[in-house]
């Protein structure tokens, strides 16, 4: 049974989406939507760390519970760097990058979730199905969340 | 009848009554205008109209006066050497007019905005939709019922895919319970104050229940008053959801033939008990059942809503949760059954109908391409001219592309973001950018208006002719009574002539805009709403004057109007007809047309559950209050028409904060103290006003800005505008800014020299006697004729 690997990369890659997420929100301090809802995000994420971590244990695998974290300091230089440049109208093309960063890492996080629901319901692993039923809706709305920013932010940044 | 004219005119020697409506709050309160001698000499309500049956409330027994205010624009002005200095209307509007093509030529339309009001006529803003969406094609255009009303058409929006509201003032009269949640109707609207007033001191009065931290004068009429910890109210209400649905208190036979989605809320509501609830809230759990006691047994129960929702954290969500207890309970479309979304501005409703908030008008959906076509018929464009490639840039957005350099034009109309959005070190700073060209478009030089490239002087109620529509969708004509000032126009006048100059063309090359006047554009916009939810086809200016308002749709079917919708449980719902497919209450991301099919084929209401969010910035050891900024009864948004009404001016003549006797206490603070209120953003000197508001929180009005301060835009030597204080950041659904939830610490700066210059009639009562009663003088005097079972009598009596 490869569930274990599946369950490692998983909680890799939400942590990196994560990750991802806060990065965005702390360049884009300026950018409000971006700034408050980077977090909001970031923190679905660093919940389904968790809970992988939890359930992963069942799966021959010992993952960290607590999700990456870093250095307030280097929070706040990039916060800081935002304040400073993102008031001049440079880094808006920054923003569409981080955006297309965003979407695509949780389309693959999205990508691992079906793999585990499908296996969890040939096995019939049901405390497993029930944490995919939990992340897996968040990770869409996480997707779907970065693909209305880019619509909404596209026209405006790519034509001025 | 209510009546107030200049003092020494007898009503007998008024030469003319002109028919007009409430501009300075939402109600739309029918009144006449007294005109004596080509001026505006008073005002009478008009006793034969639906809304108000004669009454009026204090801003518009005084309000008047602000007209004839010597400060009053008469000529544009433009800058000149960093001055602003007076000029023509070529000279202003050909500035304007080749900025404009520069900027089209250089980057397109996406380097012009245009924020508009919630205060200007319905025939003003479809006009300026058809010329900012049709016309130059851009996408940023908003209305300042961003601030106010916006919570309310998306709440709409997410339950029944459409604007539009629901109830009808005559729901009042027929309720055996009302529940007003965050609505501090005694003083956002009077006059319906009055009705509920009226029920209560009658037959079988109707319980109330009322939602607010604040000690309202609802709060002090309700049979049950929840001060929740300000943004938790997504908590609240789950936990009444979750008693009504525990208790049985549901129409499950409703449930399944009209909504979507009740699967969800039952399974979300479960874990929010009351206990629970109390815990986040910080509420007496027995307060919960108690409440959600009074709403399960109600047998005909109306809702309100206003600002304590709207402004606050997860505003969407909240307001949501409230048309969800209808629809469980199968409380809609039927006397005494309805939900009113308020809206906090006189003509909202028209800025959402109309386009002026960027959406597009009738209610048509930009994400449905067929809606768009059929508005490129009405106007005869290409429908790839008109944006819908996204959704509009909502007004916090557009400050955002003003900041970065990519919005190069923004055009405010009829509104003062310089005092009313937040965090206003940020907005002067956008607006002080040399590189932005900023044309305002006002009454009185306002803060907003020193900082402009052009200043254009408009007419205003009582000077120009135009429908407007309150919040139960009652239309009312607005009549022109006397000449503005000087050189001042009509805003739909300085819009047209834009159009001209800029010689915007139909895809025939005919003239884009084809009306020429408040009537041609009436019967413009009728058509445009022609089959659509808010249909206007069956009025027109001969059958709105001399009558009553008549409540939309109003066509064919329903020549005299609509008192409800949604009666039997029919909704607009169906996804080809539908304003909306809504949004997720979280990311605010939209849901695409197939998602919204899947979710609601048969065109039912739409059940959405939310989980409960802590804010984003909550209280800590340095800012430990929770701070709100809100309104008074005397004041109407940044006091440009109210504190030039002498007695709405002295009866909250300057800034003050309120907060509980234990905090005030525990800081050393006495009433009339002055104290420092500050936040990361910035700080505000308010005398302190002890009242009976939930410990932990602060609450300061947000009508008071520089212009009367000697001080021109911003703060001299201390903040005076609460939104010096507040946060950047909307409720992710609406786009509303969020004015009421920001962490705060207060001081004390020095003694008082007496009480806090605020009123002791409202709200913001003292806890005890300061020495000092709220009330007018001989000036002041209004009278008051009584209809008694046919006969009249009069008695006049100080307001």
């Amino acid at each position: 049974m490869k569930l274990g690997l599946v369950l490692h990369e998983l909680h890799h890659s939400e942590n990196d989406l994560a990750q991802e997420l806060l990065h965005a929100s702390e360049r884009h301090k300026v950018d409000h939507s971006i700034y408050h809802l980077g977090q909001d995000l970031a923190e679905w994420s660093r919940q389904h760390v968790r809970e992988i971590a939890e359930i992963a244990g069942d799966y021959g695998q010992k993952l960290d519970h607590e999700p990456k974290s870093e250095l307030a300091t280097a929070r706040r230089l990039r916060e800081r760097g935002s304040e400073m440049l993102g008031r001049k109208g440079f880094p808006e093309l920054a923003l569409l990058h981080d955006l297309r960063e965003i979407y695509t890492k949780a389309c693959g996080v999205s990508a691992d979730w079906e793999m585990l629901a499908q296996a969890a319901q040939g096995i019939q692993h049901l405390d497993l199905l029930a944490v995919v039923q939990r992340c897996h809706p968040d990770t869409l709305r996480q997707m779907k969340w970065a693909n209305a920013a880019i619509k909404e932010n596209s026209t405006q940044i790519l034509v001025s | 009848m209510d009546t107030h004219l200049e003092e020494g005119l007898d009503a007998d020697a008024v030469d003319r009554w002109v028919q007009t409506a409430s501009i300075l709050h939402s109600n739309g309160d029918a009144l006449d205008i007294a005109v004596k001698d080509g001026r505006i000499a008073g005002v009478r309500g008009r006793a034969e109209d639906r809304v108000n049956h004669g009454r009026l409330g204090v801003k518009d027994l005084y309000g008047w006066q602000a007209n004839a205010s010597p400060d009053r624009l008469t000529r544009p002005l433009v800058r000149v050497d960093g001055e602003l200095v007076e000029t023509d209307w070529d000279t202003a509007m050909e500035r304007i007019v080749t900025r404009t093509r520069e900027l089209l030529d250089e980057q397109g339309a996406s380097a012009l905005g245009f924020y508009t009001t919630g205060q200007l006529f319905a025939e003003e803003y479809y006009t300026l939709g058809l010329i900012a969406h049709g016309g130059l094609g851009t996408n940023h255009v908003d209305g300042n019922t961003r601030l106010c009303t916006a919570t309310a058409a998306a709440a709409l929006k997410e339950s029944f895919a459409c604007d539009g509201q629901p109830g009808s003032y005559t729901d009042i009269d027929h309720a055996d319970v009302i529940a007003l949640y965050g609505h501090n109707m005694a003083e956002t609207q009077s006059v319906l104050w009055m009705r509920i007033l009226d029920r209560l001191a009658g037959p079988n009065p109707p319980q109330l229940i009322c939602v607010d931290p604040r000690p309202t004068e609802v709060a002090r009429h309700a049979a049950v008053h929840l001060a929740p910890r300000p943004g938790t109210n997504v908590a609240l209400m789950n936990g009444l959801l979750h008693e009504l649905i525990a208790h049985g208190h549901i129409d499950r036979d409703y449930i399944s033939a009209h909504t979507v989605g009740y699967a969800e809320l039952e399974q979300r509501a479960q874990e929010y008990t009351p206990e629970h609830v109390a815990q986040i809230c910080d509420v007496p759990a027995e307060q919960i059942r108690e409440a959600a006691r009074i709403i399960g047994g109600a047998e005909r129960l109306l809702s309100t809503v206003l600002q304590g929702f709207y402004q606050s954290h997860q505003a969407t969500a909240a307001s949501v949760q409230v048309n969800n207890v209808h629809l469980i309970r199968g409380m809609l479309g039927r006397p005494g059954c309805g939900i009113l979304q308020m809206n906090g501005q006189p003509t909202a409703q028209n800025t959402r109908e109309c386009g002026g908030d960027g959406d597009l008008p009738g209610f048509r959906n930009w994400s449905n391409d067929e809606h768009v076509a059929d508005l490129a018929r009405v106007w005869n464009v290409e429908p790839s001219r008109i944006p819908h490639y996204g959704p509009p840039t909502h007004v916090m957005q557009m400050m955002r592309y003003a900041e970065d350099g990519s919005i190069r034009l923004m055009w405010v109309s009829g509104t003062n973001p310089a005092v009313s959005l937040p965090e206003l070190a940020r907005i002067r700073a956008i607006f002080e950018q040399d590189r932005l060209f900023l044309v305002v478009q006002d009454l009185y030089l306002t803060e907003t208006a020193q900082l402009a490239d052009v200043v254009l002087p408009a007419a205003t109620w009582g000077e120009k002719t135009g429908t407007f529509t309150n919040v139960d969708r009652t239309v009312h004509l607005s009549e022109k009574a006397v000449d503005p000032p000087g050189e001042a126009k009509a805003d739909l006048d300085i819009f047209l002539d834009y159009a001209r100059r800029l010689d915007l063309r139909d895809k025939d090359g005919e003239p884009l805009v084809t009306w020429h006047d408040p009537e041609s554009a009436f019967e413009a916009w009728k058509e445009c709403t022609r089959g659509r939810p808010c249909d206007y086809t069956g009025l027109s200016y001969d059958k709105l004057c001399g009558a009553s308002g008549i409540q939309w749709p109003c066509n064919e079917d329903h020549p005299e109007g609509t008192e409800r919708l949604y009666e039997g449980g029919s909704f607009w719902s169906d996804a080809s007809y539908c304003e909306s497919y809504g949004k997720d209450l979280v990311t605010g991301a939209p849901l695409e047309p197939s998602e919204y099919k899947a979710l609601n084929p048969e065109a039912k209401a739409v059940i959405k559950a939310a989980a409960y969010l802590p804010p984003h910035e909550v209280t800590s050891e340095d800012f430990p209050f929770q701070l709100i900024t809100g309104r008074t009864l005397y004041h109407f948004h940044t006091r440009t028409k109210t504190a030039r009404a002498p007695q709405l001016q002295r009866a909250a003549p300057e800034v003050w904060v309120e907060l509980c006797a234990r905090d005030a206490a525990a800081w050393g603070i006495g009433e009339g103290d002055l104290t420092e209120v500050t936040t990361p953003r910035g700080s505000v000197k308010a005398q302190a006003r002890i009242t009976g508001i939930r410990p932990g929180v602060l609450f300061l009005p947000f009508h008071y800005g520089y212009w009367d301060t000697g001080g021109g835009y911003g703060p001299g030597d201390g903040g005076r505008a609460a939104n010096e204080l507040t946060i950047t950041d909307w409720d992710p659904a609406s786009k509303q800014p969020i004015f009421k939830t920001a962490a705060a610490q207060i001081r004390r700066v020095s003694a008082g020299q007496g009480p806090a210059p605020a009123p002791t009639t409202t709200a913001s009562a003292p806890v005890g006697d300061v020495g000092f009663r709220t009330a007018g003088d001989h000036t002041a005097l209004a009278d008051e004729e009584v209809s008694v079972g046919g006969g009249t009598a009069t008695d006049g009596g100080p307001r």
